[in-house]
């Protein structure tokens, strides 16, 4: 058990492109709970609408990866668009509902063999990052003492940690803005922003859109880090660490996402090394090998468990923002 | 069948690991490309060669741990060959991916290529990886339970078989989405986890028939038991989870949450347990089909219908006659007006739950009768039961009865026209339909939404 290398691979994994990328789909998530109050249990549905938005332009259809990027914001809102019409007019449990399935129904049809020649059905699409990678300006890693990272993690991490920095300055500004304070209101009780003139479902449509089309950078960023997109990545069980790290972090605060995501991997990252290294010295009583895999999202459960129980504000939110109740 | 999904699992694994972890991979500096011969097992002494073009520039023999790597000198393309000769006689390789592959290896790269083996004659048995990780579970894949549809028989009878086969299914739906709704209707909280007390029933009852610690015992014993256990857990989840949050004003949407987590932290753990392959109960495996007239069905699938038909209208006397079920169907109306009208609510609520947890288990059972147990199939059912309780109308045990039978219905005959992985997005399509069209579902009373 090697302590200092546990250590460097937590702290490395916690400013690593996958939190940056967490981070930003969080991001997302905090502009539908957080924010408006939506109870969004589909956010992998918009990560991977923007995953196969780069890679199938890309592969398919030749565009450069920025046109890739464009396609991904594009899919995102006609994604929204067609999950908010029919159900952000109902309460929020039929939401969660259909988010939930939606974001399985399109992973589903992403798969399937009638969309194999878009898509690549169970296989996926790979190699379309080339572009990518070529105007990758670094040509060596860089070794922090502690950490180290890869010339290709660094290229991923500027955007992905740029993107999370200007969504993040995005959301300040929103916020603070009336447009955001008749969005919070909604959060807080929508028949008195009603009774107010406003148009509810319009406000909620326009924070679905937005908050999806952060996902769906995240997920064209996780193929772009990846250099491979299959549907099977995109499990509902990526929503479900999404809501981990954003209750960890602090619902409804600009930093939250960001400070769930990086605390989330660290923790993960932690707890794996550990049981991995227990495990090569066979200290695990009862498990090992694959099933230290499952053990981290049975983790997650209880995360989840115990910080709703506990602490529903996460690390730095506020209390009183988070009585959020069923509209 | 257990092993090799197992490995494939190992193999989907390896590969995520190895592009993303980069701290773990990146410790030699350079370009290599490298891999692991652990399908079916780890195995010594395959020789492997990298080319360029025609020429040879390095080879490697799996040490013991089945691992080998080559160094390489530049980024580029190369072309990786197993030696088929050096490979053990118990094994052929595998095809997809085959024995020669052509990888591209960028600038830094520590390049894994996965080749896989296989004992003969089973190589080409799956389409795919991934699709044996988690193929979407669908009846017709075993041809005696969906009653045989192929496409060789006429389309008429095919309707007729997949008829009967969607009643079945769509019996099973209703009898463990009963507890959902009126666990809806009682606490007005969505029970996320409802789908892996499913598979908890499926799978204890597959312990108790399988397991020699329990002497092996028969389906029908050991399903009694799995039921009695899902109703306790269900007893478990109220007493100590749900009734604290309750008294402790815990918001609604946070309770949803809570049940999200509880429903990983339930379906993972019981995938440490009892592992990730999928298994069959021992019983009542092969049978031959009774025939009548166009219709034909197993006596296995027959019984699990008549079973659940006696259950469901045992559920609808128990609710509509006895005192607990007036008074449960009373709660579930409008909890407020039936406290302040003397009813014990929190004792009504923990029956509800655990007549719920009971069901959910019993449907687990069939469910892992008609189709097999899997660690996630009560997720995959999940979606479907929220499709026929939001159909029947949320809070009705009626409405979740009709709902389930209907979504099985429909979910099932799309496999007629579509492919079978697509029936849950038919039974949801149905679900959306719904819910623009008359939100508080079929039998579900009219209330002010939005």
């Amino acid at each position: 058990m090697d302590f200092l290398s546990i250590f460097s691979a937590a702290l490395g994994s916690a400013i690593g492109p996958i939190a940056a990328i967490y981070a930003l789909a969080a991001i997302g998530l905090n502009m539908h709970f957080g924010y408006t109050g939506l109870l969004n249990f589909g956010q992998v549905g918009f990560m991977l609408v923007g995953a196969y938005g780069v890679a199938v332009s890309v592969l398919t259809f030749g565009l450069p990866i920025w046109a890739g990027f464009l396609a991904s914001i594009a899919c995102a809102i006609v994604l929204a668009l067609l999950l908010g019409i029919p159900t952000l007019r109902l309460r929020a449990d039929y939401l969660a509902i259909c988010t939930i399935g939606v974001a399985e129904v399109v992973r589903l049809i992403y798969r399937a063999p009638v969309a194999r020649d878009l898509t690549g059905g169970v296989y996926g699409r790979q190699g379309f990052a080339d572009g990518f990678d070529d105007a990758n300006p670094f040509t060596d890693g860089l070794d922090l003492g502690i950490v180290s990272f890869r010339a290709s993690d660094l290229w991923v991490m500027v955007w992905a940690w740029g993107l999370v920095g200007l969504a993040t300055l995005v959301m300040w500004l929103l916020m603070h803005s009336p447009w955001g304070r008749v969005i919070k209101g909604i959060r807080e009780d929508e028949e008195a922003v009603r009774s107010l003139g406003k148009n509810v479902f319009l406000y909620k449509m326009q924070s679905l859109v937005l908050g999806g089309v952060f996902g769906a950078l995240a997920g064209a960023l996780i193929g772009l880090n990846q250099q491979t997109v299959t549907p099977d990545q995109f499990m509902p069980q990526v929503t479900f660490y999404l809501w981990a790290m954003l209750l960890l972090g602090g619902a409804g605060r600009t930093l939250g996402p960001i400070i769930g995501s990086m605390a989330m991997w660290f923790l993960l990252t932690l707890f794996d090394e550990i049981l991995r290294g227990l495990d090569s010295i066979d200290m695990l009583p009862f498990f090992g090998g694959p099933e230290v895999g499952a053990m981290r999202h049975a983790i997650v459960g209880l995360v989840l468990v115990l910080l709703i129980i506990y602490r529903p504000q996460g690390i730095v939110g506020d209390r009183k923002e988070m009585l959020v109740n069923v509209k | 069948m257990r092993r090799r999904l197992v490995t494939v699992l190992l193999a989907v694994v390896a590969a995520i690991l190895a592009s993303t972890a980069p701290a773990v991979a990146d410790d030699q500096g350079g370009v290599n490309v490298n891999g692991q011969i652990r399908q079916p097992e780890e195995v010594e002494g395959i020789d492997i060669t990298v080319f360029k073009g025609d020429e040879e520039i390095g080879k490697a023999t799996t040490d013991p741990a089945g691992k080998w790597d080559v160094e390489l000198p530049e980024p580029g393309d190369y072309r990786v060959v197993l030696d088929q000769k050096s490979v053990p006689k118990e094994f052929v390789v595998d095809d997809p991916p085959g024995h020669e592959l052509e990888v591209k290896v960028r600038e830094g790269q520590q390049r894994t290529v996965v080749f896989r083996l296989a004992p003969p004659g089973e190589q080409e048995s799956e389409a795919s990886p991934s699709e044996s990780k988690d193929d979407e579970a669908s009846p017709d894949d075993e041809g005696d339970a969906a009653g045989g549809i192929d496409s060789s028989t006429p389309f008429s009878s095919q309707v007729v078989q997949a008829t009967i086969a969607g009643i079945v299914f769509g019996l099973i739906i209703a009898v463990s989405s009963i507890g959902l709704s009126l666990i809806f209707g009682t606490t007005k909280m969505i029970n996320f986890a409802h789908g892996d007390m499913v598979t908890f029933g499926a799978m204890m009852a597959l312990m108790f028939s399988t397991s020699a610690t329990f002497g092996a015992m028969s389906l029908v014993p050991a399903a009694l038991l799995a039921v009695i256990l899902g109703g306790l857990l269900g007893l478990g989840l109220e007493r100590f989870v749900w009734r604290p949050l309750r008294k402790r004003n815990v918001a609604l949407i946070q309770m949803f949450i809570v049940s999200i987590g509880a429903s990983l932290l339930l379906r993972h753990v019981l995938l440490i347990s009892f592992g990730a392959q999928r298994n069959k109960y021992a019983d009542f495996r092969i049978q031959e089909l009774l025939t009548l007239g166009p219709v034909s069905i197993s006596p296995r699938n027959l019984s699990i219908a008549l079973l659940a038909i006696a259950v469901l209208v045992a559920v609808g006397l128990m609710l509509q006659f006895t005192r607990i079920g007036k008074a449960m169907r009373a709660v579930a109306d409008n909890r407020d007006l039936s406290e302040s009208s003397g009813i014990d609510v929190d004792r009504v609520t923990l029956y509800v739950w655990g007549m719920g947890g009971a069901l959910a288990a019993l449907g687990g059972v069939f469910y892992g009768l008609y189709e097999s147990v899997h660690w996630q199939m009560g997720f995959h059912l999940l979606l479907l039961m929220f499709a026929g309780v939001i159909l029947g109308g949320l809070g009705t045990a009626y409405g979740a009865m009709a709902g389930g039978v209907v979504i099985g219905l429909v979910a099932t005959l799309s496999t007629l026209w579509f492919p079978a992985q697509l029936m849950v997005a038919f039974a949801l399509a149905i679900m959306i339909i719904v819910l623009l069209v008359r939100p508080q579902g079929i039998m579900g009373r009219r209330e002010r939404v939005g």
